[in-house]
């Protein structure tokens, strides 16, 4: 073995046994680009080779589903020869070494996959993880991936309309960037990958390529030290301007003849694309390098195969439809090459300089790829809350510690973050973030509307991966039910620590069979995903975080519901049953510094049922508001409904025990209305747990004889991140 | 009313804007690419909101000296009505049509949220269904628009009437809360806030649709 060849396999953190498997299909030593591109498909980041066998347990069908897992993005029929495109991906090892760039090419990447297939974005969305607010980085870190997703975002001209953040010490030294872009295509107009057509032109578009993101899978597959800065060259740059253009100029182009297959150079950049179209056409393809678009001089096979420079798109055309298809990009400006061609041997084949650098058999290069069935722990059941842990001292009262709760930085506003997101470009947004449960976008010429959420909670994960992989799913079935709309399928976004530990592994089969139970149980099926693992700095591992995005359809955005209340003296009525679970609650957090407990139970019967009740409810205009509860339980439901419709509520309850007022117990949702007797009728009638809580009205959340002003509760909620952002101390 | 609406590379609200004309007009606007440099008669065009040329060098600087621009700015001389909204506000100030420059938000980021404004001028084909001194709520979303000028230039603009909308919270910095000015002639109008996305009873906002009916009868 040359020493170049040992230096590659260090570098791709390639296994041994991995680098004979690679001899035995190869036949001979590689080459460098060949180690390269055997090196990027069989990285964690391209392959799935530790969750693979998990992934595939996941529930991927029903009637709704028109394209579920494996090409670019999933597919749902949404009605009217319409279908919603959709997936979530992660830029999280990037966005920690560049928070900027790795954020911006993070939507840059999402929004790809989703115009690949045909669609035009019509909604981005993003989960965010980010560590202490104590922490020397957070602050900048938060700084730089909101700019980044705006920048970027913003720029393309798709709006940005919903998301979550959440912090944690354990995301101190890997924060995550979750993105998720929906789109909107004809059901009869969809794109693949798949290559077909010996002697087919292969034409590459878009930008140029440079040197940078080379090894980007690589570095996603690894774990950070203290020198994870020195990464940075291996983070992609990003031109959401290019982006824009190719959008639009793709978009053109698939309106036309001219398309037979298209792929997005994302991950591992050309070798992925290439292979993956020439694999799924059973085809062979051959790639002359001189005749790709470079940035730089002097680059090699290598790295011109391994760049993951962004905004580059390779397609098989047609048959003579080459002229029409140049003219469409030279409009739009981009780089337009034929860079190759389909070819009947079934091997990737490329030239450099007149050299053959690269030459695999496709079929072995995919099938060879490593799959890993890694021993995994199951995570042991928590114990119980002690009594004692709930005894708060005397001057705290249940508004107190609702004043306390809202300025944490779990619960308080995120206004400073979504200020900076376009929400309305395209003109079809119904209710961006801050408004409802779900963000709703219309469905352009019709009355339609999808309704879209992520959500994770992951201090459940944690303490029972498996209840916290069926809850992140509930959660966001809840969410799309509580603005009216039918959930129809998810996206997951697996991010975990390291795979090669048991633990973390255990953490992740138990995500799983949670999010299998749950898309079983609500109809509610996976059409995409990503996984991101290896989230360690120094052997400490994220929380474990499966972040799922749903989607929704809503029959009419007339009916579209929001949280905040409306009129004086409506009735507050909580649906669903309240025990007081307090373990791994926001309460104890906040209130204790305690992640102790196990974390509520999620009972799916219920969920479904609830939620279908919901959205009758809404369907009927039988009620004024809704909101799902969730952290912080039911009393910050309703200081959440209150600062958004800027109206007080004088509340009652059983108890004054903090376990009913903040406790975390699922499947749960608060309404108001001005008819409860016809809500609590109709709920009797379908078996539905209720309680009555109040009414709205007044400048004031009254209380257990104490009160608090809306204007102070709104003060405490909005101030603490732009205070914090603007240097003032954790 | 004939209408066109100019797409710029980047432009990413050029849609937006022919839809809340289709809808108010009941006809498409013709779409003019940037390269064209012959225009039809027509009675508005329309620069729309945006990322033209990515921002890059200065917002409105490259898509200001497109081809179609000389077109547009010999048209507007001509008295024909031109209407930029956002990035079309910064181009109309980059090609000169308009006075002053719009700069970096004093808050240094972008800004996505309804404002409200004030309509200072109600004597304009833009505004004349817009009560005297009417406050409306209409969304801004930018990073570069915080309007300077010379305080000459400014008192010239204050003077004349020529402050057609201004801004009751200011989110950007600009000099005397200027949301939007029009040129001398009164046939140019330019202005930071989106009138196209708070046109349709969908999403709840209303106020931009005067602006769209104050064309329609004015021209």
């Amino acid at each position: 073995m040359s020493t170049s060849i040992a230096r590659l396999i260090e570098e791709h953190n390639m296994k041994q046994d991995e680098y004979e498997v690679l001899l035995r299909v190869l036949e001979r030593e590689p080459t460098e680009a060949e180690l390269g591109v055997f090196a990027a498909m069989w990285s964690e980041h391209c392959s799935y080779k530790s969750t693979r066998i998990w992934l595939k347990t996941l529930p991927t069908t029903g009637p709704q589903v028109l394209i579920g897992p494996g090409e670019n993005a999933g597919v749902i029929d949404i009605g009217d020869g319409l279908a919603a495109v959709f997936k979530m991906e992660s830029h999280n090892h990037p966005s920690y070494i560049e928070p900027y760039q790795g954020a911006a090419t993070g939507v840059g990447g999402i929004l790809r996959d989703v115009f690949t297939m045909g669609a035009r974005p019509i909604a981005n969305l993003n989960a965010l993880r980010f560590g202490e607010l104590s922490h020397p980085k957070t602050r900048s870190l938060i700084a730089g991936v909101v700019a980044g997703i705006g920048g970027y975002g913003n720029c393309v001209g798709v709006p940005t309309v919903g998301g979550e953040t959440g912090f944690h010490k354990s995301y101190n030294g890997n924060n995550l960037v979750n993105a998720m872009t929906v789109g909107l295509v004809q059901a009869d107009r969809i794109f693949t990958s798949k290559a077909q057509g010996v002697g087919r032109a292969v034409v590459y578009v878009g930008s140029k390529t440079g040197r940078d993101g080379i090894k980007g899978a690589t570095m996603a597959s690894g774990e950070f030290n203290e020198n994870a800065e020195s990464q940075r060259p291996t983070v992609q740059v990003g031109d959401p301007f290019t982006e824009k253009l190719l959008i639009e100029a793709c978009l053109e182009l698939m309106q036309t003849k001219a398309v037979i297959a298209i792929q997005d150079m994302g991950a591992a950049g050309l070798t992925s694309s290439a292979v993956e179209m020439a694999s799924k056409g059973k085809l062979g393809i051959a790639l002359d390098l001189d005749k790709v678009p470079l940035r730089e001089s002097g680059m090699s096979a290598y790295e011109i195969m391994l760049s993951e420079s962004q905004e580059r798109m390779l397609f098989v055309l047609n048959t003579g439809y080459e002229s029409e298809a140049e003219a469409i990009f030279k409009k739009w400006g981009l780089d337009f090459a034929v860079i190759g061609e389909l070819t009947d041997t079934g091997r990737l084949v490329c030239t450099r300089h007149g050299k053959i650098e690269v030459d695999i058999k496709i079929d072995p290069l995919v099938e060879s790829s490593p799959v890993y069935n890694r021993p995994y722990e199951t995570t042991p059941p928590q114990e119980p809350l002690k009594d004692d842990a709930l005894l708060l001292q005397e001057e705290h009262t249940l508004i107190s510690i609702l004043k306390t709760m809202m300025g944490t930085p779990d619960l308080c506003s995120r206004r400073w973050i979504w200020d900076q997101y376009d929400c309305d470009v395209g003109t079809n947004t119904i209710q961006a973030s801050g408004g409802g449960d779900a963000a709703v976008v219309r469905v352009e010429g019709t009355q339609k509307g999808l309704a879209m959420s992520v959500d994770c909670n992951p201090h459940y994960c944690l303490a029972d991966p498996v209840l916290g992989g069926k809850q992140a799913v509930a959660e966001t079935y809840r969410n799309i039910s509580a603005v009216g709309a039918k959930p129809l399928a998810i996206t997951d976004n697996m991010n975990f620590g390291n795979p090669e530990k048991p633990r973390i592994m255990g953490q992740f089969v138990g995500a799983c069979e949670g999010i299998k139970e749950a898309c079983l149980a609500l109809d509610y099926p996976v059409v995409s995903g990503n996984c991101s693992l290896y989230n360690e700095t120094n052997g400490q591992p994220i929380l474990p975080t499966p972040t799922i995005g749903g989607v929704g359809l809503l029959d009419d955005v007339s009916r579209c519901m929001t949280i905040g209340f409306k009129g004086e003296g409506e009735s507050i009525i909580v649906l669903g049953e309240t025990k007081g679970h307090l373990g791994q609650s926001l309460y104890m957090r906040a209130m204790f510094d305690s992640e102790e407990g196990p974390p509520p139970p999620v009972n799916l019967t219920a969920e479904r049922r609830h939620g279908k009740f919901i959205r009758q409810l809404i369907h009927d205009r039988a009620i004024s508001a809704c909101h799902d509860v969730s952290d912080g339980g039911i009393l910050v439901a309703l200081a959440e409904m209150a600062l958004a419709g800027d109206r007080g509520c004088k509340l009652e309850g059983p108890c004054a025990d903090v376990s009913f007022w903040f406790g975390e117990d699922q499947a749960r949702y608060v309404v108001t209305t001005c008819d409860p007797d016809g809500v609590i009728a109709r709920a009797q009638a379908a078996g539905i747990p209720y309680m009555i809580l109040g009414l709205t009205g007044g400048e004031d959340i009254t209380l257990e004889e104490d009160e608090v002003e809306l204007l102070w509760l709104r003060e405490i909620f909005e101030s603490r991140l732009p205070d914090y952002m603007d240097g003032h101390e954790a | 009313m004939k209408a066109a609406v100019v797409v710029f590379p980047g432009s990413n609200c050029d849609r937006d804007a022919a839809r809340a004309l289709s809808r108010l007009t009941g006809q498409k606007p013709l779409m003019i690419w940037h390269e064209e440099t012959e225009l039809p008669v027509l009675d508005l065009i329309v620069l729309p909101g945006g990322f033209s040329y990515g921002d890059y060098l200065r917002t409105g600087a490259m898509a200001a000296r497109a081809p179609v621009m000389r077109e547009v700015v010999a048209q507007a001389q001509k008295g024909v009505h031109v209407l930029g909204i956002c990035n079309g506000f910064q181009i109309l100030c980059e090609s000169g049509l308009l006075p002053g420059v719009l700069i970096r938000n004093t808050g240094l980021k972008f800004v996505c949220r309804p404002v409200r404004l004030k309509v200072e001028n109600t004597q304009t084909a833009f505004t004349g269904k817009y009560e005297e001194e009417q406050v409306i709520t209409v969304p801004v979303a930018h990073g570069d628009g915080n309007y300077f000028a010379a305080p000459d230039v400014l008192a010239a603009l204050e003077d004349k009437g020529r402050v057609v909308f201004r801004y009751v919270d200011n989110p950007n910095g600009s000099l005397n809360d200027i949301a939007g000015l029009m040129n001398e002639a009164g046939n140019v109008l330019g202005m930071m806030p989106h009138p196209e996305r708070a046109d349709d009873p969908a999403y709840h906002r209303q106020d931009g649709q005067l602006l769209f009916e104050s064309l329609r009868s004015a021209l």
